[in-house]
């Protein structure tokens, strides 16, 4: 982390007049050099990159999903899993490589604009406004549509029919399940192009996780490309029409959720047999 | 690298220096002089400020307070005792402190083992205990106010050597701030910022009150000295012959001679704080201090208790702020609450601390100096530049009254004006740390 | 007919001043905390903005009246408000522009602005000295009393009297409109939500398109509109003297932070607290006593808790008191 003077608080936490928490999100840069690969409809293509000015943590890494799939990252902890998924979305100082948005070249921009271009992303952690009522933040979720936002609300309650009875309630009043459906809800909002989400079943009970994973299948039938990075690897491959195994910040293994199922190294380095 | 700064510091240090024999040879060295002795006593105040912000990241607003509560200390010391007073109230006085004493640890005591309805318990303790106090203080101060309310009406002090008065102004702030710190710095937050902000309008609220305890806005005059009379030196024959030889007016003469006597006083105090400060940064207690601030998860981790070494710190500094207030009335001959205001006592000090250098003894020092000066030769200079503004306008029109009136309100526009502009280009201050 | 006396004069020295001031701190404390919630520091220029923003209505207020204009019973001050608003808001983004905005880019921690906030407190205080100086200046005009003694007294037959200065009822109705306005914004309103959004979650607003640097205007704008009421209604009714108003900035942080930083309904909930305990605890409550109870237990001295000086005592002792039972605030703000 590069540390300017103004952001040196000499270890204050004065809650009186200070209020910690604040925004964490930093634009990415990108240079010129990107290999040009696939055609798919998403693609992170040979991105090599870290946080602001340490060490790479992705190397020559290509992630790509395709219209009607759900694609998969997995991979041991500390694969740099996320980390290829902020690369997508333009949080990453990428030092090689570039990002592509149907068949456009987005690596310049930043995370919001690839929100306005159709990217919806639900992050791992803070991914709902607590204080707000669920259908405020599905409102919110749609700040930048200027049209009506009703049939696309409707849609997410049939998606998630919780969340229409509790649709005056404080998000942050829900569990955590409800909240996730809030989050992934709040993400469809924009009516995005392609949705990306980063460990949506972190921190659920199992139960819970099934019924998360049915109702991303659920969305994906509605046409919205996946992408998502999970810790619960197996499950996510059986959902999953392709799989990418990052190690290290590397491609490892790549192919469909069937294949990867099926390869003996992949089932044997991180499946548990 | 050290060289490098170390120039920049003697190289600042020399234009404060020359801008204050500017002020002697432009003005006169009694100004200059008037201004240095307050810029020492500035100086130390930074110092103690600079140990809580600087070293631990403590935010104290009520600087004022403990600065107020320093000269207090400075009264309650070197006054001579009024015995009358004291016979008359004296004892149902200090009986109501013990019982107020006695009230806030039963309240403690009630907050901690009260159970399920702590909190009720501790306020139902704090209003029993409260009436109870008053009942013992009142009639007590009463008695002791009657007592030639014109020019006494109040216990006096202990009449002991005023020097001695500086470290008890020291002590009283830093009981003070043990008590604060305890209570903010122990909150599931930290509420250090509001809570001294309150009890800074609270301690001068209560001096200015307390007839009894230091004559309340009545004022205290005639502090002892520690140095000797203009009037007993006028008459001494070696120090007309002394001034004689330089070809100075007597009665200048002893003016200065006094000034530099305390200047003398103050400035071996504040070498002997710079020296423990900086002793103390490079002790291993230092570099605890700086491992907390830097990284207070991973100190925490290491066992070291956080929020113990704050309070350490906090009153610490506070003590200093304490010696500076007493040294401060010493140097008045006088304690009148009124005069303690915010923005003068707390937050031109957190200017000078900004702009000399957070986490820089010397850089506060400097601030201290530079600051000061600038504080007391803005109003002039801003006469002077509204006399400039105003030349052209037409005799006894209205603006060129109110510009030349409002002339004396430039210093704290530009008090906030330095401190912005030295935040926004140089915020690490004149002296950066390290 | 006793307690119904002491009803009165508890109402006559108690409760009115006490729901006026109360009035004042909330929307002092409102501007705090919405300030707290979404740039995330205390200002402490707040103070002084409402000075600053209350000299701009008086300098109005005096135009108006040298033109002869009027606002019949009302104090001629209200039709100066919208100037006196435009000017604050004027200043504050103008101060934003300057000041803040360079530190948000810098993405500095929020002490950084609390300090770049002592500046710009230094910076509007000279200013409002140099522009009107600091004695007192009375403003108010317009009608006196909304209830005078005497015509309480022949309405209702009470020998205790009961006076509700114009200016009270003023204060009371005005701030009722803007805290119904302001809920209005923040909770109906897209933009109001999103700047309840950005406070709640910054990076996520930024993810729903959520453009910070409009929430941060709105908010500017906002604080300014709260200010310069909060001020003049506090000038109305006392007088208008800078120094007092930057003193005003304790009893306003300790009424923001017992109701719990960051939440606006918290800031009304401990303006209200703080006034109340401050004039309480503050007033010989002798005579109110002396009608509850019977002639022998009649307090002989004037039961005043503490003496008037004492007021900022009050404020903190709640505070501290507040924050022991209950961390974040009344009503939880932000703050932990």
């Amino acid at each position: 982390m590069s540390r300017n003077a103004w952001q040196e608080d000499r270890g204050n936490k004065d809650r009186s007049i200070t209020r910690s928490g604040g925004g964490t999100m930093a634009r990415g840069t990108a240079t010129d050099v990107r290999p040009d690969t696939t055609h798919a409809f998403l693609v992170g293509d040979s991105m090599t990159g870290g946080y602001g000015t340490g060490g790479d943590i992705l190397h020559d890494c290509t992630i790509a999903v395709d219209p009607g799939e759900i694609a998969v990252i997995v991979g041991p902890n500390g694969a740099g899993k996320s980390t290829g998924m902020k690369a997508i979305f333009g949080m990453l100082n990428l030092r090689q490589g570039g990002v592509r948005l149907d068949g456009e070249d987005i690596t310049d921009l930043s995370p919001q604009d690839r929100v306005a271009r159709g990217m919806g992303f639900v992050p791992q952690t803070s991914n709902i406004f607590t204080s707000l009522t669920v259908e405020e933040n599905l409102e919110m979720g749609a700040f930048i549509r200027r049209d009506d936002i009703r049939p696309a609300m409707e849609q997410v309650f049939e998606l998630f029919p919780i969340l229409k009875d509790k649709r005056h309630q404080p998000a942050g009043e829900l569990s955590g399940g409800q909240r996730q459906q809030v989050a992934v809800g709040r993400a469809l909002m924009t009516q995005p192009k392609v949705l990306m989400l980063d460990e949506p079943t972190a921190g659920v009970s199992p139960i819970v996780m099934d019924e998360l994973f049915d109702r991303i299948i659920e969305v994906s039938r509605t046409g919205i490309p996946i992408l998502m990075v999970e810790q619960n690897a197996r499950q996510a491959l059986e959902i999953a029409d392709r799989g990418y195994v990052l190690v290290q910040g590397r491609n490892a293994h790549t192919g469909t959720g069937k294949e990867l199922l099926a390869d003996e190294d992949v089932r044997r380095s991180f499946l548990g047999g | 690298m050290s060289d490098r700064v170390d120039l920049r510091a003697v190289g600042l240090f020399g234009l404060v220096a020359l801008l204050f024999v500017g002020t002697g040879i432009l003005q006169s060295w009694n100004v200059a002089l008037t201004i240095l002795n307050m810029g020492l006593i500035s100086a130390i105040m930074a110092l103690g400020v600079n140990m809580q912000w600087g070293y631990a990241g403590l935010f104290n607003v009520g600087i004022m307070g403990f600065v107020a509560l320093g000269g207090l200390g400075a009264v309650l010391v070197s006054m001579p005792p009024d015995t009358e007073a004291i016979a008359a109230g004296g004892g149902r006085v200090l009986g109501g402190l013990l019982l107020g004493a006695v009230t806030i640890i039963a309240a403690i005591f009630a907050w901690r083992r009260g159970g399920r309805h702590a909190g009720w318990l501790m306020v139902a303790v704090l209003i029993a205990g409260f009436f109870l106090y008053r009942a013992m203080l009142d009639p007590g101060v009463e008695a002791i106010e009657a007592v030639s309310p014109a020019n006494r009406g109040s216990i006096g002090g202990l009449g002991l050597p005023v020097l001695l008065s500086w470290p008890v102004g020291g002590l009283l702030a830093a009981g003070a701030a043990w008590v604060i710190g305890k209570t903010a710095l122990g909150l599931r937050s930290d509420y250090l910022a509001i809570a001294t902000l309150g009890i800074a309008e609270i301690i001068i609220a209560m001096m200015k009150n307390e007839d009894w305890l230091a004559r309340g806005v009545k004022n205290v005059i005639g502090v002892p000295r520690p140095v000797p009379y203009e009037v007993d030196l006028q008459r001494t024959q070696s120090f007309q012959d002394l001034a004689a030889r330089f070809g100075a007016d007597t009665v200048t003469a002893s003016a200065i001679a006094v000034k530099l006597a305390y200047a003398g006083l103050f400035a071996v105090v504040l070498l002997i704080l710079i020296w423990l400060t900086q002793a103390a940064l490079a002790s291993p207690w230092g570099r605890m201090m700086r491992a907390i601030r830097d990284n207070e998860v991973a100190a925490e981790a290491m066992g070291k208790d956080v929020t113990r070494r704050h309070l350490q710190i906090f009153v610490l500094g506070s003590a200093v702020l304490g010696l500076a207030g007493a040294m401060m009335v010493t140097f008045d001959g006088q304690l009148t609450p009124t005069s303690y205001q915010p923005l003068r006592y707390t937050f031109l000090i957190w200017v000078m601390v900004i702009v000399g250098g957070s986490g820089n003894n010397w850089g506060a020092v400097l601030g201290g100096f530079l600051i000061w000066w600038l504080w007391v030769e803005v109003e002039p200079l801003g006469v002077l530049l509204m006399q400039g503004i105003t030349a052209g306008m037409a005799e006894g029109s209205w603006l060129k009254s109110h510009l030349l009136d409002a002339a004396a309100h430039m210093r704290l526009l530009t008090m906030g004006v330095i401190l912005l502009l030295v935040l926004r280009f140089s915020p690490r201050g004149l002296l950066p740390e390290k | 007919m006793e307690p119904l006396h002491a009803l009165v004069t508890l109402a006559n020295f108690v409760i009115v001043p006490a729901v006026a001031y109360g009035s004042q701190l909330a929307l002092g404390a409102l501007g705090v905390t919405l300030i707290y919630g979404i740039l995330r520091f205390s200002n402490f220029a707040h103070g002084d903005t409402m000075a600053f923003g209350t000299m701009a209505v008086i300098l109005t207020t005096w135009g108006l009246q040298s033109a002869g204009i009027g606002f019949g019973p009302l104090p001629t001050a209200l039709l100066a408000l919208p100037v006196g608003i435009a000017v604050a808001a004027a200043l504050l983004l103008g101060t934003d522009r300057v000041v803040y905005r360079f530190y948000r880019d810098k993405k500095a921690v929020p002490v950084t602005f609390v300090i770049a906030s002592l500046g710009v407190m230094f910076v509007y205080n000279g200013f409002t000295r140099f522009v009107i100086g600091v004695d007192d200046q009375r403003f108010a005009d317009g009608a006196r009393f909304l209830v005078s003694a005497r015509g309480f007294r022949d309405a209702t037959g009470l020998d205790e009297p009961l006076v509700i200065k114009s200016t009270q009822a003023i204060t009371v109705v005005v701030a009722v409109v803007v805290v119904a306005v302001l809920f209005w914004f923040l909770n109906r309103t897209r933009t109001g939500k999103s700047m309840r959004a950005y406070s709640d979650n910054e990076d996520l607003a930024l993810l729903s398109g959520i453009n910070p640097e409009r929430v941060v205007t709105y908010t500017w704008l906002i604080v300014a509109g709260l200010a310069t009421i909060a001020g003049t209604l506090y000038g109305l009714d006392k007088s208008f003297k800078p120094f007092t108003y930057f003193q005003l900035l304790l009893p306003i942080f300790a009424a923001a932070i017992v109701g719990g930083l960051g939440s606006p309904i918290g800031a009304i909930a401990g303006g209200f607290v703080i006034a109340f305990a401050e004039v309480t605890i503050t007033y010989p409550l002798k005579k109110v006593l002396g009608y509850f109870l019977p002639e022998s237990l009649a307090p002989d001295g004037l039961v005043q808790l503490l003496s008037t000086d004492y007021k900022f005592a009050v404020s903190f002792m709640i505070l501290i008191i507040v924050l022991l039972i209950r961390p974040t605030g009344l009503f939880r703000g932000k703050s932990v």
